[in-house]
């Protein structure tokens, strides 16, 4: 039995590193554990895109894109395996959609020389391209999403928010302490008062929270909450008969799944999103022809159209407008990621090249430098319609306060930077 | 017919009490040694140190640490994961409040600081017994987890709580921080699940170990033969936190380098580490290995294969491989209550008789 | 005299909760007693339970996703729905089947094992149940409707607000699930006590071999006790479903049952609840009062901090058996 159960280990790994020639995109998912079912649409989106690049374009300047797919669970373990698995095989860039493991891979993509790609998520800090030279996470990020909420408050309230009550409803996890230090920073110069209400994962379990929120009566909730705790705080703000429209969820907590299973009780919930919703792009019946129609959607195509899918499908168009501009600037198709790298740092994505793109208006003009990694940050709001089951546009794409943001992104990537023995590049 | 004693004679009673009476076993003891010292780390790479090596020698040593608790001192804990963080917790304040001072005098220390915190968490053992303290286990678990969460000054004030590894050497080598090499890493977690394998052996078959022994059989006769049970009970929790807090440290800052409490030490890791002592054989040093090795080997191997060797979709594959881990766990334990280290010692029984079995 | 209102609030609020904690319990409690196995898959049942129910209701084809990844086929749907009762109905057989294939293909096998070699088999048993319902019905999260109500009881708000002043919030699936489970004690307590095999199953609960030699069938009694847990665990799943849909999440309610154990004792059904009732109360309380001020998110540990308190000074739990230890 021993040589037979040895023979098949070596087998198994074996198989783990089939020779690839094209360029290798892996795409970190999860579809099991506690946060599957949120992390199986951003997947899809991500590798639908890349089919469709392939089927119609015939990939990317006449390279086909490779997306082999690799399980994580939302596990960090489970992520440097899937990392280490992958990085051999010619992988130019990593998208983890996980904090967690964005935080286990930013020492490891600057020593193995690969491109992190975090849109919406990860280190905010690595917004700074001086220390963070491999981590991209443009549109936008946790802090600037925290800003933007606040923003749309000051318009809502003309401009001043004064004696206002906030409460932030956050999952009690790395991902969720991010905003604090911006909103603390707003508190001061705004003038509301702020209150931090942590929930533990997997937070099903919510009523003392919510009664806490209806006893002080804030004015308005603003929510990072990942996973089964945004529907559980949707219910229980419905519950307690907290009005729907002075409910703010970050981008993560302003999906489908988050509010259908409330019911109508959702209905005027709002949430951040740095992208467009809905299917009424043109992108999408390109979609359809390739993609869709020939049976080669990834799991069957169900979840086409849907909030995640969409920002799956948007990471993925930015990392192909990258990797277009890389090729363009090396002048060959089969680019290394520094040369990757080069091409997200001279990346501009204009509203025009959208609209070619099949996707006018679909996120913020994204233009990047060798200093700033992370964009403008702009976001803009949607709101769910529980009749009509689609999340409307109720914002246009709004800047966030960078005279708030700019020296935390400072001051925490130079710790960062003196904690790893980093030197700052010069831009 | 080759595997016998006999012929191998005993002069002294030192080897009379040697771990490997048998002379073939001692020489496949020491061609392991070697092999592991002189051979894997000229041949290992990035990819079998960071998902197979690594990974099963810091489990190996929780789980000798926590075999020491419950196989030879019968106290059942859940609080695995939680003392692992202890220990990642102390080695982390430790590296980054004194650079100057050796990682391998932090690591020690941070296993002496999860040992203190596990006594503590061992007074209880006194009064609760079986099903109900391993349940109150679980309190030291939530607690911890909560604790490094919460207060800032673990994390040293960052953002997110998250903690990162900074880079430290031995003998100018680095052995934490993103550039360690696969060979670094892989030899020093191999020279401590060494020292602590050695120092566990010999724990356990001395004075305290036939305590433990005899507390775990029953605690009130042990009581009445002279066994001080506070003693027993809580230098059981002491040394065995010692090494759960040592393979914590390991794991944090040559593993993973970066770690975030909830995930990364959260109530899984305690079951995983008490599958590793099941599986592997309560109350054995080698099955502590051997049940690291099947719990780290087994989800690897059947992820490369359903999804590397048969194609399919990632998915499917991680659902199939839950009900496969299950099913051969209660497999397992239905053919072999008492591990894989039983299964290697009836092996041998057999091997001995081979080929006369009678 | 506000002050007082939100405390009163608070606690009702607590009993509401730890209703839900003794239900997922009290599943644990029946298996403990008559089998002496301490079942950690007991939250896996409930969540298998709920998505078997909502597969049903809706209709889907089971191992859908595998048969379509097998063969390339596009299959989800049997293009019916099936009422809630019925739906009910047939999940408490499937529960039933379950039992019967749990106790020929583990339990059977290990009879005289261990305590802890038990333990270990129903994680086992867990984790396979967890990829199962996976497999069978799609990992995405589930809406469960079998027309419970749901959302804060107005009639109450309104006249507590006239009597006292103050309106209370009271949610209406709090107050469904706390008349369901009463039923369900109740019925529990009928069936032990004034059936057959009822009485059996106290007999094996008390004697395993005491039961044996008067011609009791310990397998059809394990069967029934674990298909009882399995409907049990159908109603936990229901409750905790229709709160916050069906998904993963649902089988970590098992973790909040543990201290309601440790409380309550683990072969005591009223310590169940009375246990349930004193966590729900207590970690609402305190993550209200006193979590503000360290920070809050207490309730994870604090349950099993205050049932660690509880039996340092009774080792047994509230209403466990006292052990009696002979040398």
């Amino acid at each position: 039995m021993k040589p037979k159960l040895t023979a098949l280990v070596v087998a198994g790994m074996m198989a783990a590193a089939p020779a690839m020639a094209d360029l290798v995109v892996p795409n970190m998912s999860y579809r099991t554990g506690a946060y599957g079912a949120n992390g199986t649409q951003y997947a899809d989106g991500f590798n639908d895109y890349f089919t469709l690049l392939n089927e119609r374009d015939g990939g990317i300047g006449g390279e086909k894109i490779q997306v082999p797919e690799c399980e994580t669970a939302y596990n960090t373990e489970k992520g440097v395996e899937c990392y280490e698995a992958t990085k051999d095989t010619g992988a130019l860039i990593y998208n983890p959609l996980s904090t967690g493991i964005t935080y286990q891979l930013i020492p490891k993509v600057a020593v193995d020389k690969k491109v992190l790609y975090t849109p919406g998520y990860g280190r905010t800090s690595g917004k700074n391209g001086k220390v963070f030279e491999w981590v991209f996470n443009a549109p936008a990020n946790y802090w600037d999403g925290a800003s933007v909420a606040i923003k749309y408050l000051l318009d809502e309230n003309g401009g001043d928010l004064s004696g206002k009550k906030i409460a932030l409803v956050y999952h009690n996890s790395a991902y969720g302490k991010e905003p604090i230090r911006t909103l603390q920073g707003l508190a001061e110069k705004h003038g509301f008062s702020l209150s931090e209400i942590p929930i533990d994962a997997p937070g099903q379990e919510q009523k003392s929270q919510w009664l806490q929120i209806r006893r002080d009566r804030p004015d308005y909730v603003i929510m990072y909450g990942w996973g089964v705790m945004n529907q559980a705080a949707i219910q229980e703000a419905a519950n307690i008969r907290f009005p729907m429209e002075n409910f703010i969820g970050i981008w993560w907590s302003g999906s489908e799944v988050d509010v259908m299973p409330v019911g109508a009780k959702a209905d005027g919930y709002k949430a951040l999103t740095f992208h467009g919703v809905g299917k009424d792009y043109p992108v999408y019946d390109e979609l359809q022809e390739y993609v869709i129609d020939p049976g080669k959607a990834s799991q069957g195509g169900e979840h086409v159209g849907s909030v995640l899918y969409s920002r799956g499908m948007y990471a993925a168009l930015v990392i192909s407008e990258a990797i277009r501009k890389a090729q363009e600037l090396a002048g060959v198709s089969e680019i290394t990621p520094e040369q990757l790298r080069d091409g997200f740092e001279q990346l501009d994505i204009t509203p025009e090249r959208l609209e070619e793109l099949g996707l006018p208006d679909f996120g913020p003009e994204i233009k990047l430098s060798c200093d700033n990694h992370g964009g403008s940050g702009m976001a803009r709001m949607q709101q769910w319609d529980a009749e009509a089951k689609a999340w409307n546009l109720i914002s246009e794409f709004t800047e966030p306060d960078q005279e708030i943001i700019a020296p935390l992104i400072a001051e925490d990537s130079e710790a960062y930077a003196k904690e790893a023995g980093i030197t700052p590049r010069d831009c | 017919m080759l595997y016998r004693e006999a012929g191998d004679f005993k002069t002294s009673y030192r080897d009379d009490g040697q771990t490997f009476p048998i002379r073939l076993d001692r020489w496949a003891y020491y061609a392991a040694l070697a092999v592991a010292f002189l051979i894997v780390p000229f041949i290992i790479n990035d990819y079998w140190a960071n998902a197979v090596f690594v990974p099963f020698l810091i489990y190996a040593i929780a789980a000798l640490g926590l075999n020491i608790l419950t196989g030879y001192a019968g106290q059942v804990s859940l609080g695995t994961g939680g003392f692992m963080a202890v220990g990642a917790y102390a080695v982390y304040k430790l590296m980054t409040s004194f650079p100057e001072i050796n990682i391998v005098i932090h690591i020690l220390l941070a296993g002496g600081i999860t040992a203190i915190v596990g006594m503590l968490f061992g007074l209880p053992s006194l009064r609760i017994k079986g099903f109900y303290l391993a349940v109150a286990t679980l309190a030291a678990q939530f607690f911890l987890v909560w604790l490094f969460n919460k207060v800032p000054w673990f994390y040293n004030y960052s953002a997110s709580g998250q903690i990162n590894a900074p880079e430290r050497t031995i003998l100018g080598f680095a052995v934490t921080g993103p550039a360690t090499s696969a060979p670094a890493k892989y030899l020093i977690c191999l020279v401590f699940a060494f020292a602590l394998a050695w120092v566990a052996r010999n724990l356990t078959r001395g004075m305290s170990g036939r305590k433990w022994m005899a507390i775990r059989d029953m605690d009130i006769a042990a009581e009445i033969i002279g066994v001080n049970p506070l003693t027993a009970k809580l230098s059981a929790f002491a040394v065995s936190s010692f090494f759960v807090g040592i393979a914590g440290a390991l794991l944090f800052s040559v593993y993973l380098g970066a770690a975030e409490v909830g995930e990364a030490f959260g109530i899984n890791k305690s079951f995983l580490v008490l599958f590793m002592i099941i599986i592997g054989g309560l109350g054995s040093i080698f099955g502590s290995f051997a049940g690291a090795a099947f719990m780290v080997l087994l989800p690897v191997l059947l992820k490369n294969l359903l999804v590397g060797g048969l194609g399919w979709p990632t998915d499917l594959a991680a659902h199939i491989e839950l009900m496969i881990v299950g099913a051969l766990i209660v497999f397992f334990l239905i053919a072999e209550p008492h591990g894989l280290a039983r299964l290697w010692a009836l092996t041998k029984e057999k091997l001995r008789l081979w080929p006369f079995p009678h | 005299m506000d002050q007082m209102f939100f405390a009163a609030e608070v606690l009702l609020n607590g009993l509401m909760t730890g209703v839900m904690y003794a239900l997922v319990a009290l599943g644990f409690v029946l298996i403990f007693k008559a089998s002496g196995v301490f079942n950690y898959a007991q939250g896996v049942l409930a969540l298998f339970a709920a998505l078997t129910l909502v597969g049903i209701q809706q209709g889907q084809v089971p191992f859908a996703h595998m048969i379509n990844a097998m063969f390339g086929t596009h299959i989800e749907h049997f293009g019916w729905t099936v009422p809630s009762v019925l739906a009910i109905l047939l999940t408490g057989a499937v529960m039933v089947l379950l039992a019967f294939l749990i106790e020929k293909l583990v339990l059977q096998h290990l009879i005289g094992q261990a305590p802890i070699i038990l333990f270990m088999a129903t994680i086992g048993l867990a984790y396979f149940l967890e990829g199962l319902g996976d497999v069978m019905w799609g990992a995405d999260i589930k809406n469960l409707d079998v027309g419970l109500p749901q959302g804060i009881s107005e009639t109450i708000e309104t006249a507590t607000a006239e009597w006292f002043g103050y309106g209370f919030f009271i949610d209406r699936l709090d107050i469904w699930a706390t008349l369901i489970a009463a039923l369900l004690v109740a019925a529990l307590v009928g069936f032990a006590q004034y059936t057959k095999q009822g009485r059996a199953m106290r007999a094996v609960a008390d004697d395993h071999q005491a039961a044996l030699s008067v011609g009791i069938s310990l397998r059809f009694i394990w069967v029934m006790v674990w298909s009882i847990a399995g409907f049990v665990a159908l109603v936990a799943g229901v409750m905790w479903g229709t709160k916050s849909g069906v998904q993963f999440s649902l089988s970590l309610i098992a973790l909040k049952a543990l201290p309601v154990l440790m409380l309550g004792g683990f072969t005591s059904i009223p310590g169940a609840i009375v246990g349930g009732l004193v966590i729900g109360v207590g970690e609402k309380l305190f993550e209200f009062f006193v979590g503000p001020m360290i920070g809050g998110a207490t309730e994870n540990w604090f349950a099993y901090v205050l049932a660690l308190l509880f039996l340092v000074f009774r080792p047994q739990g509230l209403f466990g058996e006292r052990i009696i230890e002979r040398v």
